[in-house]
């Protein structure tokens, strides 16, 4: 079926909402998901969302700022870190005026808490930035956004899964999608396409993300010509729980939570004796790793440490971390009032995506050169103003940051521009991935099972491209992933039907996660230093002479990598030091 | 520590089917594996054909509520030892009723949706906001609609309600909690709209006190304290 509209939104989360909300009434706009937009995977950040709003103690946007780069490892661009600093007061207001429940304070202001790597006065200490509702400050976002999209009447196309990127005669023209109840391709031809479509945690078999993190935006993209940017940095989250990875927030810490090992010593202060226990992720899922690599895990396999909140009191658990404490009691059957939460580091965030401008234009080159017409924001999106370690929150910031800068400069696009007609042919390569999948149910020479190639590529990426990587692992998983891929080649699938084929669904999404992979492992392995989430053992400084430059990873047709470039770090106000903390 | 869980799954796929059928699935699982784990064992090992939906798999995203040994659950938050998998019970899975059945395990939510949306569910305050700061709110005022704030919309308690089953027109509870979570927010002054919506004919007064819903809430949320406020708000003008 053939649709058109000024601007398609793909991925209604927190950036797609609020990209759709800057479009809706002053363009045609549909905003197309895979899911329904309230179970989008924003709805699951819990902690809170910084902003330098000064309503418990001093802050500043700078002072947000300066931590934003630091924590990034000074990859971060400091245009966009500048950016994202200062719009995230309004954006905070903004959205309180949505309705936004934040918890409060006394006198009746949101209030605010620590967080990770978060500081006063450029490093001195802990300062409250995060604004917080309970620990569901990412569900209270995601409701509020998409309430504000049934207000304004947004069109949701729900449970359409994006196949395309079209371009013609160098502007980007629409997407094609699979309905998935109908089985029916669906072709948006539109002046505007803007990208909200997440990460891809599934990559990893511990992961803190949903089952429908498989980076579809960023391999749809990927395919299409753009490059994915710095995909090497993925980032570990210190606490997931013990085995299956559920997050539970940096909040816990933020409010006075503690990591012990088995030997119940509070290793953090070891290595980081002014932040502690919140230092950044980065360094504290290392020094977790340490622990673990040095005997001092707990459990009879000794490889998990434990998270203790129980000294915090009933009431402060029950008033401020209500939801990860009963994560606790539901999946490990722990009490967390009265015992540590078993908890290991977990897959959690993708530093890297589509590359774009502070104004959410997509880049196609090392120049900065804009693909008109073409959007990207949030997690899909690489701006970059995470570098190469997010800070706690800064994800929600991003969010609706750029979401709205985003959908605000496709609305002058819209405006400014005419109709630009679809390539010709512009279903067949959706035609030739829908036919290669469901071939699957027929050929009787595929054999290959989608759920074990899944299996082997998140116990491999865990393995190789985890919190510590050097040349061996790197290697080894570019060879993995070359067998993962033929493999693919050869999937087999059951279910012949064309309505509601979910076995079809995972088959695509299992060819985006593969493709996201493997930009991340080529860029990490061509990366030949330590930074941020990007830890070598065998490079174990960071050489700001040779990688001071984000990564630029273009796809072979056939898949694979086809070439690297590097891109300039844009430097405005903070000049790269060592980070401690 | 593997164990053998046997899970009994009503199927229906509507391009074969015509009506729905159980088919039984033996596979190894731990007694710690949430029963969406165990689903996805079967799909991915067993039979690909077997849908359902699912995202989070930790209970925030609302996607994959169905009725597990008769009562509305969110597949990933059940685990195998919770309803004696482990112990060798069979584990009885069929899609949430009331829902008109789309494949499987899945239902159309579209109808909900509207149902949703039937009740502004979204701040009306007529006032301009504050130029450059926050609406204040006490402490106590923002607790007072704290746990109906908690709705992921899975459908669970609508879908164990027995009027919401007998009843098309009728809102249904979760509807009714996110109408709650505005009508008691200090900010909003969209009440008296609300309250309007959901004292005609098929509203808030079709509650019959069951607490079905109450009990499938997979976020706690005390949904039938939630109805009798606001019929009490209704007769006595808040």
């Amino acid at each position: 079926m053939y649709h058109k509209f000024d601007a398609v939104v793909v991925g209604a989360g927190g950036s797609g909402l609020m990209a759709a909300l800057q479009l809706v009434g002053k363009a045609n706009v549909a905003c197309i998901t895979k899911l329904y937009p309230s179970r989008s995977h924003t709805g699951a950040a819990q902690g809170g969302i910084c902003a330098a709003l000064g309503n418990t103690e001093e802050d500043h946007w700078e002072w947000h700022m300066f931590d934003t780069v630091k924590g990034g490892d000074y990859l971060t661009d400091q245009d966009a870190a500048e950016v994202l600093a200062r719009d995230a007061i309004e954006r905070i207001i903004e959205m309180e005026h949505m309705g936004l429940p934040f918890n409060r304070t006394p006198e009746g202001k949101i209030d605010q808490r620590r967080f990770g790597g978060h500081t006063r006065n450029f490093g001195e200490g802990p300062v409250r930035r995060a604004c917080f509702a309970a620990d569901r400050t990412g569900h209270m976002i995601l409701q509020t956004l998409y309430q504000q999209g049934i207000k304004e009447n947004v069109t949701f196309f729900n449970e359409f899964h994006v196949l395309d990127l079209l371009i013609n005669n160098g502007r980007c023209v629409g997407v094609t999608a699979l309905e998935i109840k109908t089985g029916e391709l669906h072709t948006f031809h539109a002046k505007a396409v803007i990208f909200a479509t997440g990460g891809f945690g599934r990559a990893w078999r511990v992961t803190s993300n949903a089952h429908a993190c498989t980076g579809d935006g960023m391999a749809v993209a990927y395919r299409a010509g753009i490059p994915l940017m710095d995909m090497e940095m993925y980032q570990f989250h210190p606490t997931g729980l013990y085995r299956i990875g559920i997050l539970l927030s940096e909040a816990a810490r933020g409010e006075g939570g503690i990591l012990r090992n088995a030997n119940g010593e509070r290793f953090c202060e070891r290595y980081a004796p002014t932040l502690k226990d919140l230092a950044p992720r980065d360094m504290v899922s290392r020094f977790i790793y340490q622990e673990i690599k040095e005997g001092r895990g707990a459990g009879p396999n000794k490889d998990y440490v434990y998270l203790h909140v129980d000294h915090l009191g009933k009431d402060v658990i029950d008033a401020k971390l209500p939801d990860i404490t009963d994560f606790a009691r539901t999946y490990l059957h722990v009490e967390p009032y009265k015992e540590g939460v078993p908890i290991q580091p977990t897959a959690h965030f993708a530093m890297g995506g589509i590359p774009t401008n502070i104004n959410g234009e997509v880049i196609m080159d090392e120049k900065a050169t804009v693909l008109p017409g073409c959007y990207a924001a949030g997690e899909a999106a690489c701006v970059s103003v995470h570098g190469a370690n997010r800070l706690g929150t800064n994800s929600l910031v991003d969010l609706v940051v750029f979401g709205k800068r985003a959908g605000l400069k496709a609305v002058e696009y819209v405006h400014q521009n005419d109709w630009e007609s679809l390539p010709a042919n512009y279903e067949t390569r959706s035609k030739e991935l829908l036919g290669f999948v469901n071939a699957g149910s027929s050929d009787t020479k595929r054999t290959e099972i989608a759920g074990d190639i899944r299996k082997d590529l998140q116990n491999s990426m865990q393995d190789n491209v985890s919190i510590v990587r050097n040349e061996t692992t790197l290697t080894n998983q570019m060879t993995k992933l070359a067998e993962l891929r033929e493999r693919y080649g050869r999937i087999r699938l059951q279910d012949k039907g064309t309505k509601f084929n979910t076995e079809r669904m995972e088959a695509l999404e299992l060819g985006c996660l593969l493709d996201c992979a493997e930009a991340a492992t080529k860029g990490a392995l061509e990366r030949k230093e330590s930074r941020g989430a990007q830890y070598r053992d065998d490079y174990e400084k960071r050489d700001d002479v040779n990688f001071l430059a984000h990564t630029l990873a273009y796809r072979a047709d056939s898949g694979g990598v086809k070439e690297l470039r590097y891109k300039p770090v844009v430097i405005t106000r903070f000049e790269p030091k060592e980070r401690k903390y | 520590m593997a164990t053998q869980v046997t899970l009994k799954i009503l199927r229906y796929d509507p391009e074969r089917d015509k009506k729905a059928h159980f088919e039984t699935y033996t596979v190894d699982a731990d007694p710690l594996d949430r029963i969406l784990d165990v689903l996805n064992t079967v799909k991915w090992y067993n039979d690909g054909s077997l849908t359902y939906r699912r995202s989070c798999a930790h209970g925030v995203c609302g996607s994959d509520a169905m009725r597990i040994n008769g009562r509305n659950r969110l597949a990933c938050k059940v685990l195998v030892r919770d309803v004696g998998g482990d112990t060798g019970k069979k584990i009885q899975i069929e899609p949430m009723l009331g829902f008109k059945i789309l494949k499987d395990l899945v239902v159309d939510m579209d109808p909900f949706f509207e149902k949703y949306k039937s009740i502004k569910p979204y701040l009306i305050n007529y006032e301009a906001a504050p130029a450059s700061s926050e609406r204040y709110q006490s402490q106590e005022d923002r607790e007072i609609y704290d746990e109906t704030t908690k709705c992921i919309l899975c459908g669970a308690c609508s879908g164990s309600c027995p009027p919401y089953w007998a009843g098309p027109d009728f809102v249904g509870p979760a509807a009714i909690v996110n109408a709650h979570r505005f009508i008691f927010d200090s900010r909003d002054q969209g009440g008296a709209e609300r309250l309007n919506i959901l004292g005609q004919g098929e509203g808030v007064f079709r509650c019959r006190t069951i607490y079905n819903c109450t009990d499938a809430c997979p976020r706690d949320i005390p949904v039938t304290k939630a109805i009798e406020q606001i019929r009490r708000a209704m007769l006595y003008n808040r």
